[in-house]
């Protein structure tokens, strides 16, 4: 498994149905594939991070497809609905098919 | 002669894309004293939204990685910043307010990066780090961060003055084939726009900065690089005389505003 240093922020607590923001931000150089090396005139190789998914308790509840275009260092900021208390579980996948995760708890009540 | 001068001027303002733009009027709070306002003012509210949000601040990914380094021993001496410095946030606290300053052992100026080095090599006898790498950059901008916040103050009297002299000259001196100065932006046009960018002050209180042209962290001598690139003029070292004593006389055009390392720019 990559070991990406992503950062994540969401509620500890929320009342259910309450609808909460969700923001993640993952370090990554997300190399093009466009650009070459000045020196060897190389094309350096495309590295990129092309897919982010998000599962609460084992759902998923928002994913997205990344591309070249996406800047280094993505932010990606969602809105998602508080159901039960559990887990959100996030997971960013590079082109080597590397998948970096982390999770964060909410307690929901009501 | 001055009707000359006012024809150069259009032409260069025509060549450079120059148009005048209305600036924002009014209050920028902490980010302005006197006549001096932040680069900070300048940038779009998106831009600076993302400055306001640590979260979304890509640069503090440094601040992290710099505390890491902190306490990692390494070198002969074994011993880790952290070994003789203890708790950066009190060590540290208004280091970076007053920096580049005098070194009476040098005999001139000194900057963090240097200073860091200094202590690499002379403390720990540890190999110096690489300018415009990963560590030495993550680790100014953790020693700058801790006084986030605080007036810049750098001192520019006594033995410091012939160097801020020289820094001051730099900046008045026209290079390159475009034959400008640092003043022919930054003091004649900030809140312009140039091309599709719009110039600020040019002041050093907010590196090491990320911006999102380079997609990282950058220190103040790669944006001197930049700047004097772009007139066609050669750019000096990384940690050059010349460009410690700018340093100065950049910092010193910031007196007053807080820092804001690690800030975010286009
Ligand atoms: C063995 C002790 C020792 C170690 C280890 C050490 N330093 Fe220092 N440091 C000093 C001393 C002594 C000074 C003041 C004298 C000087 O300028 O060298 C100093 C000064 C500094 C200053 C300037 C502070 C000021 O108020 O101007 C900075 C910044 C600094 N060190 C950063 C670091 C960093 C970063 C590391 C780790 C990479 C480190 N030091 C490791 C002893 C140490
Ligand atoms: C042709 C115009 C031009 C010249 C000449 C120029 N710069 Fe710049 N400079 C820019 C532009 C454009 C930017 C990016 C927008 C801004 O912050 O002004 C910039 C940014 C900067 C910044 C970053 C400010 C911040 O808050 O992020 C500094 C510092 C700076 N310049 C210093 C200098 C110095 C020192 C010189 C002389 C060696 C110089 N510039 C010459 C156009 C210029």
């Amino acid at each position: 498994m990559a070991n990406f240093k992503a950062r994540i922020k969401v509620p500890k607590k929320a009342k259910k149905g309450e609808v909460f923001q969700v923001k993640t931000l993952v370090t990554h150089k997300m190399e093009t594939g466009l650009r070459k090396n000045k020196k060897t005139g190389k094309k350096i190789p495309r590295f990129i991070i092309n897919k982010f998914a998000c599962n609460y308790n084992g759902k998923e509840v928002f994913s997205s497809n990344w591309h070249p275009a996406i800047s280094a260092n993505p932010y990606m900021s969602f809105y998602v609905r508080a159901e039960k208390s559990g887990s959100l579980d996030f997971s960013w996948t590079d082109d080597k098919g590397q998948v970096g995760t982390k999770s964060a708890k909410i307690m929901v009540t009501g | 002669m001055a009707c000359k001068f006012i024809v150069f001027s259009i032409g260069l303002a025509l060549a450079l894309g120059i148009v005048h733009e209305t600036g924002h009027a009014g209050e920028w709070g902490k980010y302005q004293v006197e006549d001096r306002r932040s680069g900070y003012t300048y940038r779009t509210k998106e831009t600076r939204a993302m400055q306001d949000d640590d979260f979304q601040n890509p640069g503090m990914a440094l601040v992290d990685e710099g505390e890491a380094l902190w306490s990692m021993v390494d070198g002969k001496a074994g011993k880790s910043c952290a070994s003789c410095h203890q708790d950066a946030s009190v060590t540290m606290r208004g280091v970076g307010a007053v920096y580049p300053k005098f070194d009476i052992g040098l005999g001139k100026l000194k900057n963090i990066e240097q200073q860091i080095n200094t202590c690499r090599t002379g403390q720990m006898q540890a190999t110096p780090w690489k300018w415009e790498k990963g560590q030495l950059l993550a680790m100014t901008v953790y020693v700058r961060h801790q006084s986030r916040g605080m007036p810049m103050n750098v001192k520019v009297d006594g033995s410091a003055a012939p160097f801020f002299e020289k820094g001051k000259a730099f900046y008045n001196e026209r290079r390159g084939q475009l034959d400008m100065s640092c003043g022919s932006c930054h003091e004649a046009y900030p809140g312009t726009r140039i091309r599709a960018d719009m110039l600020s002050q040019g002041q050093g209180h907010s590196f090491p900065t990320y911006r999102l042209k380079w997609q990282k962290v950058g220190s103040l001598h790669r944006r001197f690089r930049g700047c004097n690139k772009q007139v066609r003029s050669k750019p000096y070292k990384y940690g050059s005389d010349e460009y410690v004593n700018l340093e100065l006389y950049a910092g010193w055009r910031a007196r007053g505003l807080p820092i804001e390392t690690p800030a975010l720019r286009n």
